[in-house]
């Protein structure tokens, strides 16, 4: 028998509308997976007041017939979004005991669509990170494991992606700046859409680096996230770069049919080194869609190379002014002065014990790469590289192709602190797939594909037109359904 | 472009991040280690493209100028790490 808290949205929203459970049980039944499942660091806030409260409203509301689909999932919801009396301090230290007067606008659609609150959720410190292990909570762990070792759940959305794989949850929220919903969505086996750039407010989400940043949803199906999805997006006055687009019935695009759809296999992503596993699991999903009656083409995205440079030259140039707010002053941790200490003492200090390392490292990148004399020679430059892979990618949807279809990572789950003497760059490769997506601002998924020879999950990633969600997620579907992806970790946790 | 100890010491000062003077030797050859990748950059002709400024055309619409919100200091103070009768505390700022 499932046990309610590994129900799927898609079949919690039918049971909740024939009467069968209700959003009280669905959400005892994640409440006590959720201490359960401490062993895996992935909850760092937990409210199961406010949530049984909340699925109290949600079985009203049902009862009187006013039901949104997301009325009554319990989700996990990511530290990094600001939720009202509830602290929420993007994995810092230096936002340590700060609870927001206000909810971000992607909580506040949520809940007004009757979705309960399980509690906050772990991630690298300000986002930064691909492995979880820069948060000032310590390190969420996967769910999936294939020997003693802990390993990853990849980052910045670690903790929702745990949460989600170990069914501590039915669903959460996650965000992607370079691939921090698709990357951890990939090591756990997982569903995870990043969205067009301006489909979901960023109001009310700490900011990292603002151009690249965009919400979405991590769940356990395509289904799913076509669902959560359509319940986060929309124009908001409040963010001056969402859009004012009308928001399609994502749910009604899984029609699963893509007969004559052409799939782009950008030759680029073929990359030199490229362990044989993941070859072969792009060149699986490319039969899939073939299988399934897609054109599979050819196409060159000739600068892919420079994503990965630009992206680091322009992500810390935006993360140096966006946390130049943590100054000591309205919100957060202060440090102690000492006598004859001054406001320059007060800023150093503070922003020295407030920020891990990693954010002072790109801090500091961004303030030289903004700094004068640096100016054209770094930021001016990664923003005209931008432009050209942007370029890229307009003239192959120009051209023709409907969507396209590469590796998510470029391996499985690493072992948690196997990292840690390597070199920044190489923590950095893990985003080589997915960067490129944020720097056209274009909408990119993660499914879930098959698994290693170590049994552990591999996952292929999915781009889209810009505003075409609806059009990616129904060749989601299509590949979800081939792959016929079931695996689940074995609770050890 | 490789970054020496003083290059680092003022990067870090721009910054307002407090680094130790022991520090800066391992800051400065990290720094110059990811300021080298992006030396790749500079392969690109990007002669004639515009910087980016908006990943999708968009342009940002004026509100009406109005006061949408205020009058609610409580709420902008409770926060912060110190406040008195009303305002944000912190140190003495002029000499």
């Amino acid at each position: 028998m499932t046990h309610l808290n590994e129900f799927t949205i898609a079949d919690a929203r039918d049971a909740l509308r024939k009467g069968d459970v209700t959003a009280t049980d669905l959400t005892m039944a994640c409440l006590t997976a959720m201490d359960a499942g401490d062993g895996l660091n992935a909850y760092v806030h937990k409210t199961p007041e406010m949530a049984l409260e909340m699925a109290r409203a949600a079985d009203a509301r049902i009862k009187a017939g006013d039901a949104p689909a997301m009325c009554g999932i319990p989700l996990g919801i990511k530290d990094l979004f600001c939720t009202k009396g509830v602290a929420s301090q993007a994995a810092s230290r230096i936002l340590e005991g700060f609870k927001p007067e206000y909810e971000s606008t992607v909580t506040t659609q949520l809940f007004n669509s009757g979705a309960v609150m399980l509690g906050k959720l772990n991630m690298d410190e300000f986002a930064m990170g691909s492995s979880n292990e820069t948060s000032c909570y310590g390190n969420a762990i996967n769910p999936w494991k294939v020997d003693d070792r802990a390993l990853t759940p990849g980052g910045s959305s670690g903790g929702s992606a745990a949460a989600v794989a170990a069914d501590l949850c039915l669903a959460a929220t996650g965000t992607d700046t370079g691939g921090s919903i698709r990357q951890p969505a990939a090591f756990t086996g997982i569903v995870g859409i990043k969205p067009t750039y301006g489909r979901v407010s960023r109001w009310g989400l700490v900011a990292f680096a603002s151009s690249l940043d965009q919400a979405g949803p991590m769940t356990k199906s395509v289904r799913d996230a076509a669902i959560m999805l359509e319940a986060m997006s929309g124009h908001d006055p409040k963010d001056s770069t969402s859009a004012d687009l009308p928001v399609p019935d994502f749910e009604a695009a899984l029609t699963g049919d893509i007969r004559g759809k052409k799939i782009g296999i950008p030759k680029e992503y073929r990359m030199e080194g490229m362990p044989a596993e993941i070859e072969k699991l792009w060149a699986d999903g490319t039969a899939m869609l073939k299988d399934a009656g897609a054109e599979i083409v050819d196409i060159s995205l000739p600068h892919t190379k420079y994503a990965l440079p630009a992206y680091y030259v322009i992500a810390p140039a935006e993360a140096s002014s966006n946390l130049a707010r943590y100054d000591g002053v309205r919100y957060g941790h202060r440090a102690k002065l000492g006598p004859g200490d001054g406001i320059t003492e007060m800023y150093e200090k503070t922003r020295a014990e407030g920020f891990g390392h990693e954010v002072q490292r790109r801090v500091m990148i961004g303030t030289y790469v903004l700094s004068a004399g640096f100016y054209d020679a770094y930021y001016n430059r990664a923003r005209r590289v931008r432009a050209l892979i942007k370029q890229d990618f307009d003239k192959v949807f120009a051209s023709g192709i409907d969507a396209i279809l590469t590796p998510a990572t470029p391996s499985a789950a690493f072992g948690l602190g196997e990292m840690a003497t390597a070199d920044p760059i190489e923590m950095y490769l893990n985003d080589v797939f997915t960067v490129t997506v944020n720097l056209a601002g274009l909408p990119g998924i993660s499914v879930p594909v098959g698994l290693d020879s170590k049994a552990l999950p591999l996952a292929l990633q999915m781009i889209g037109k810009p505003w075409d969600e609806a059009g990616l997620l129904n060749h989601a579907y299509v590949l979800e359904q081939a792959a016929g992806f079931v695996a689940k970790p074995e609770k050890w946790w | 472009m490789s970054i020496d100890i003083d290059t680092a010491r003022k990067v870090a000062k721009l910054a307002r991040i407090r680094v130790e003077e022991a520090e800066l030797p391992a800051l400065a050859t990290e720094l110059s280690g990811i300021l080298g990748f992006m030396e790749q950059l500079n392969e690109v002709d990007v002669e004639g493209v515009e910087p980016m400024t908006s990943v999708t055309p968009m342009h940002l619409r004026m509100r009406e100028d109005v006061v949408t919100a205020g009058n609610i200091p409580d709420q902008i103070l409770k926060n912060a790490p110190d406040a008195r009768e009303g305002f944000f505390a912190v140190p003495k700022v002029m000499e």
